[in-house]
C-alpha cells in the first residue's frame, strides 16, 4: 500500500537513507544498526495520521543528531586519551 | 581587505578505531582492507576554516589539499562536503609516500601557486604521528607560526590572535596574515559530514595533478629500521591487605 501522503512519504525515506548512510560508522558495526534502524522504522509503519508521521519524522532528526554527537564525543574521548595523558 | 584565501592540507589515514596490524616482514602497518579516513586533526582545520567564514571573517576559497594514493579524493570529497570549496589531489602511491619535510616542499609550491595568505594544518598526522609539516612550512615560507590553536580569531586588520593551551595554562600570540596554523584536539567540534552535502560536494572542482607538475622529485631520506608492536602491558598484582601492600612496595624498591 502506497502512502497517501508523497511529500511526508519522501521525508520519511530521506532521513531514513541517511540514518542508514551513518551507520557505517558505528562502532557495533553496519549489520548491528542496520537491524535495528530498519526494526524502528518498520515497527511504525501502520501510522498513517499526518501529524503523528510528522511527529515521527522529528524523532528521527533527533535521533541523528545523537548520532552524531556520539560519533563526536567517541572520537574526542580516544584522541584525547592516546595524545593528552595527564 | 579582499577575502581571505584559506588553504587547508589534510591526509588520509587508517582509521582512528581501528588496531593496526605490523605486518609480517616488520616494515611497516598492513594497509590493505583497513578502514581509512580523513586525519582527525586535519577534520579541526576543515571545521575552523569553515567558521571562520562563517563568523563573517571575509573568506575568498578554502582550498582543501592532499597528497597521497588515488583513494584520497574520498577525504577530500568529505572536506568539500564539510564546506571546503574546491580541491587539489596530488598523486602519490603508497610505497613511496612523503615525508613531513617533501609535504612542506609541496606545499610550499601549493601555496605559492593559489596565493593563499592563510594555510591550516592539523597538528600531527595520527599514522606517522610525526608533528612537523606545518613547523617546515612555515619556516620555509618565513611566515609566522602558532602551533596547536584552541582558539583562533582574525581582526579587520589582518591581525590573527590565536590561543594555545600551554602546562599551566593559556598563551596568547598575535601576528600579522600571512600565516600558518596548527590545530589543537580542543579547537572546535568538527560537524558531520552528511549524506546529502557529500552528494552536493560531488558537483565541486577536484583537480589531480602529480609531484612533476610542481617541479619537486623529493627522494626518501629516512630509512625505516623496523616496526615491532609495543610491549603488552603487564597486569597489577593484587595484595591482602595493608602490611601485604607494604611488604610488597619495598620489595619493589618503592618505599
Amino acid at each position: 500500500m502506497a502512502s497517501t501522503n508523497p511529500a511526508l512519504r519522501y521525508q520519511v525515506l530521506r532521513i531514513y537513507k541517511e540514518l542508514l548512510f551513518m551507520g557505517r560508522d558505528y562502532p557495533l558495526g553496519y549489520e548491528y544498526y542496520r537491524t535495528r534502524l530498519h526494526k524502528a522504522f518498520f515497527s511504525q509503519r501502520g501510522i498513517d495520521d499526518p501529524e503523528k508521521i510528522k511527529a515521527g519524522i522529528k524523532r528521527a532528526e533527533f535521533v541523528k543528531k545523537e548520532i552524531e554527537a556520539l560519533y563526536f564525543l567517541k572520537r574526542y574521548r580516544t584522541l584525547r586519551k592516546r595524545y593528552n595523558q595527564s | 581587505m579582499s577575502g581571505l584565501r584559506i588553504l587547508v592540507p589534510i591526509k588520509r589515514v587508517l582509521d582512528y578505531a581501528t588496531k593496526p596490524r605490523v605486518n609480517r616482514t616488520q616494515t611497516g602497518i598492513d594497509l590493505a582492507n583497513a578502514k581509512h579516513s580523513m586525519n582527525p586533526f586535519d577534520e579541526l582545520s576543515i571545521e575552523e576554516a569553515v567558521r571562520l567564514r562563517e563568523r563573517k571573517v571575509p573568506v575568498a576559497e578554502i582550498l582543501a589539499f592532499s597528497a597521497g594514493p588515488p583513494k584520497a579524493q574520498d577525504v577530500l570529497r568529505t572536506a568539500m562536503a564539510m564546506g571546503a570549496d574546491r580541491s587539489i589531489h596530488v598523486v602519490v602511491e603508497e610505497r613511496d609516500a612523503l615525508e613531513p619535510l617533501g609535504v612542506a616542499k609541496l606545499l610550499k609550491k601549493v601555496v605559492e601557486g593559489e596565493k593563499s595568505d592563510l594555510v591550516i594544518l592539523g597538528k600531527q598526522s595520527i599514522d606517522d604521528d610525526a608533528a612537523q609539516t606545518g613547523q617546515m612550512l612555515a619556516g620555509l615560507l618565513g611566515w609566522a607560526q602558532a602551533t596547536q590553536a584552541s582558539s583562533v580569531s582574525i581582526s579587520a586588520e589582518n591581525m590573527v590572535t590565536v590561543t594555545r593551551e600551554v602546562d599551566g595554562g593559556v598563551e596568547t600570540l598575535k601576528a600579522k596574515l600571512p600565516m600558518v596554523i596548527t590545530t589543537d584536539l580542543r579547537l572546535n567540534e568538527p560537524r558531520y559530514a552528511s549524506l546529502p552535502n557529500i552528494m552536493k560536494a560531488k558537483k565541486k572542482l577536484l583537480e589531480k595533478k602529480t609531484l612533476k607538475d610542481y617541479g619537486l622529485d623529493e627522494k626518501i631520506r629516512l630509512k625505516t629500521v623496523r616496526v615491532t608492536e609495543p610491549p603488552p602491558r603487564k597486569g597489577g598484582v593484587k595484595v591482602e591487605d595493608v602490611d601485604g601492600m607494604i611488604s610488597k612496595l619495598k620489595e619493589l624498591g618503592a618505599l
